[in-house]
């Protein structure tokens, strides 16, 4: 028997010896450095949570309808008639929000520890790319169920694109493909969800891992593992991706599913967090509902939205705001002067920046799942105060603090203290 | 490489000339998919006028109708409802309505033809929004100093019962008012002298 699969192998190995090198390359002796922490499980576990995202949603394509008219029934139909239909769904709703938890929590690993700074910055805009694929493919599945949150979140979006000077509405109407959000417009976000963007996520991936691969992957204490080799060539601070991380990845991966179950099945709605309580409404196109809010993994862009005010009779800067906010990720590698990548060896400035950072990214959600009235009003009136509700004006101030992160950066990075980096990993 | 010196310029032409060729042909081919994008003669065919009738519609109610898949507003107005717009004039933006869209006939203190019936759409001007009726009654909720209006529950914009926007509401200009033609006890949006004669 064993004879059988060694010569079966052989017979294969003959005619595509690719297959068993790109498994070296990128598994058996892919070196990586042997001191990850916690932070190294959220890549294995978005690649993971992809699988699941395609699985569960290749099955919820066989009983969903993308027409006006039938996609909420058919959304009902599968929560209450399809075998296991409520299962599946709620898998790819969960899905969604567990994504961008670990995408958030990657994208946080690499400012801590540095690893978007040279030679990895193609890593990390390939990564900016998947990140922003993620939104749009987050954004088109939302409109799916066609409740009213999907409806009226998608007719802000769409509206966002609207406000660009000179070509705003005809793009908007283009996106739209009709006056207002409508049967074309659910019919064309779920061809964009189910097959574009999917399709532009996995090739996007490939790129990263690729990129990764090329260059090597940065550790924990930001020194170069490449640097100091044994007499075979393999680093002395690196280990074979297989066995070692896939074997640690495994465990990650366990302890993740046992989380995402938990919610899953004890929490699917996440109190109106993951699915929001009015999208157990069918849209209707002239009835927005009382309180709208975007999702919660895209609620810090929407705050910085709604804390700029209209100048010259026109929203489009607090589109703009909002667009810098994520664009900037791009140039980070560029506007991080530091001479260390990891936060074991920066300075002050740095770690407080970095702190700040996360309190106001946290903060930012926080306004933007609720009213911009949610913290009452200024008892008192001033000439400045074009508006008096409180909340409003913490997100300006967080939403300044957000960029002063980015735009300050070059100044505060380059005039840290930083420690000594030693030449080798710590344990 | 000393095989540079050698370049073929006729092939290295052709070369370019192909690539060229083959770009154009690429927009070209772009072009119908990106138009089959664009609203359908179907979803143009929808924008056709629709008529109310106003007899049902008591003072100081607003009716609801949907006019190119929008919500447009009747309010029937009361004396009380056109005198707050005089109180509401000096916190909105554009009192006179100098930046927002209405047709020529709704360019005055109460944007309408006739101050007691006021047709707009129900539109947030800020991001698309439908904002809600919040009458002079709920000063519990919008404050001391209310007179009666709009208020979006998206972003927080306040609006008049002319649909003019408040200062300081993310919403840069007023609600739009839609052509339409107004004989006793019916109103048909979407259809004025000024479209017809167009």
């Amino acid at each position: 028997m064993g004879t059988m699969v060694s010569r079966l192998w052989a017979w294969f190995d003959a005619r595509m010896p690719s297959l068993a090198e790109q498994w070296k390359i990128h598994a058996a002796e892919y070196y990586a450095p042997k001191n990850f922490n916690f932070w190294y499980y959220f890549g294995s576990l978005a690649g993971m949570v992809l699988v699941i995202q395609i699985v569960s949603g290749i099955f919820l394509t066989m009983n969903y309808k993308p027409d006006a008219a039938l996609a909420f029934g058919s959304v009902e139909y599968i929560m209450r008639d399809v075998s296991a239909g409520w299962l599946i769904r709620y898998i790819h709703s969960t899905g969604a929000s567990a994504f961008f938890i670990v995408i958030y929590l990657h994208m946080f690993r690499g400012l801590l520890y540095g690893s978007y700074k040279e030679p990895r910055e193609l890593v990390w805009i390939f990564g900016v790319l998947i990140y922003l694929t993620l939104m749009g493919e987050a954004f088109f599945g939302y409109l799916l169920p066609w409740g009213q949150m999907s409806y009226w979140g998608a007719q802000v979006i769409v509206n966002l694109f609207g406000t660009v000077p000179f070509i705003g509405p005809d793009l908007a109407l283009w996106i739209r493909g009709d006056y207002v959000v409508s049967d074309v417009t659910l019919n064309r976000f779920f061809a964009l969800h189910v097959i574009a963007f999917p399709l532009v996520l996995l090739g996007l991936i490939v790129a990263h891992i690729l990129a990764l691969h090329d260059v090597g992957s940065n550790n924990p204490d930001g020194v170069e593992i490449k640097k100091h080799k044994d007499s075979s060539g393999h680093p002395l601070d690196g280990i074979p991706f297989h066995p070692y991380y896939t074997v640690k990845d495994l465990v990650g991966a366990v302890v993740f599913l046992v989380i995402f179950c938990a919610v899953l099945f004890f929490a699917p709605e996440m109190g109106g967090y993951f699915l929001e309580a009015n999208n157990f409404i069918p849209a209707d196109p002239l009835k927005t509902p009382e309180h709208i809010a975007p999702v919660w993994y895209f609620t810090p862009y929407y705050s910085i939205l709604r804390a700029v005010p209209p100048l010259f009779a026109s929203q489009f800067p607090g589109v703009v705001a909002m667009g810098v906010a994520v664009m900037i990720l791009f140039f980070l590698p560029w506007l991080d002067r530091s001479a260390v990548r990891s936060i074991r060896y920066r300075g002050r400035l740095y770690k407080w920046a970095l702190g700040v950072f996360v309190v106001v990214f946290f903060i930012l959600g926080y306004l933007g799942v609720n009213p911009t009235t949610v913290w009452g009003q200024f008892g008192f009136d001033a000439f400045f105060l074009d508006t008096k509700d409180r909340a409003t004006w913490v997100a300006r101030v967080c939403t300044l603090l957000y960029f002063g992160f980015f735009f300050l950066m070059p100044w505060y990075t380059a005039r840290d203290e930083v420690k000594p980096v030693p030449e080798r990993v710590t344990a | 490489m000393s095989d540079q010196q050698k370049v073929d310029k006729t092939r290295r032409n052709l070369v370019v000339a192909t690539s060229a060729v083959g770009a154009a042909a690429g927009v070209g081919v772009a072009i119908p998919f990106v138009a089959s994008m664009t609203p359908s003669e179907k979803a143009k065919a929808a924008g056709a006028p629709v008529e109310i009738d106003l007899t049902h519609v008591a003072p100081g109610e607003l009716a609801v109708v949907e006019w190119r898949g929008k919500p447009v507003w009747v309010i029937h107005r009361t004396k009380e409802m056109i005198e707050s717009l005089k109180m509401a004039a000096p916190r909105l933006t554009d009192p006179e309505s100098k930046s927002s869209k209405q047709p020529s006939y709704a360019k005055n203190d109460v944007r309408s033809e006739n101050p007691e019936w006021m047709v707009m759409e129900g539109v947030c001007t800020h991001l698309g929004c439908s904002p809600q009726l919040r009458p002079a009654e709920a000063k519990a909720e919008m404050g001391a100093d209310w007179v009666g209006g709009f208020y979006c529950p998206c972003h927080g914009s306040k609006f008049d019962l002319a649909g003019r926007v408040y200062r300081g509401s993310p919403a840069p200009v007023n609600l739009v008012v839609p052509p339409y033609t107004l004989t006793d006890g019916k109103l048909v949006v979407g259809e004025d002298k000024e479209t017809k004669g167009a």
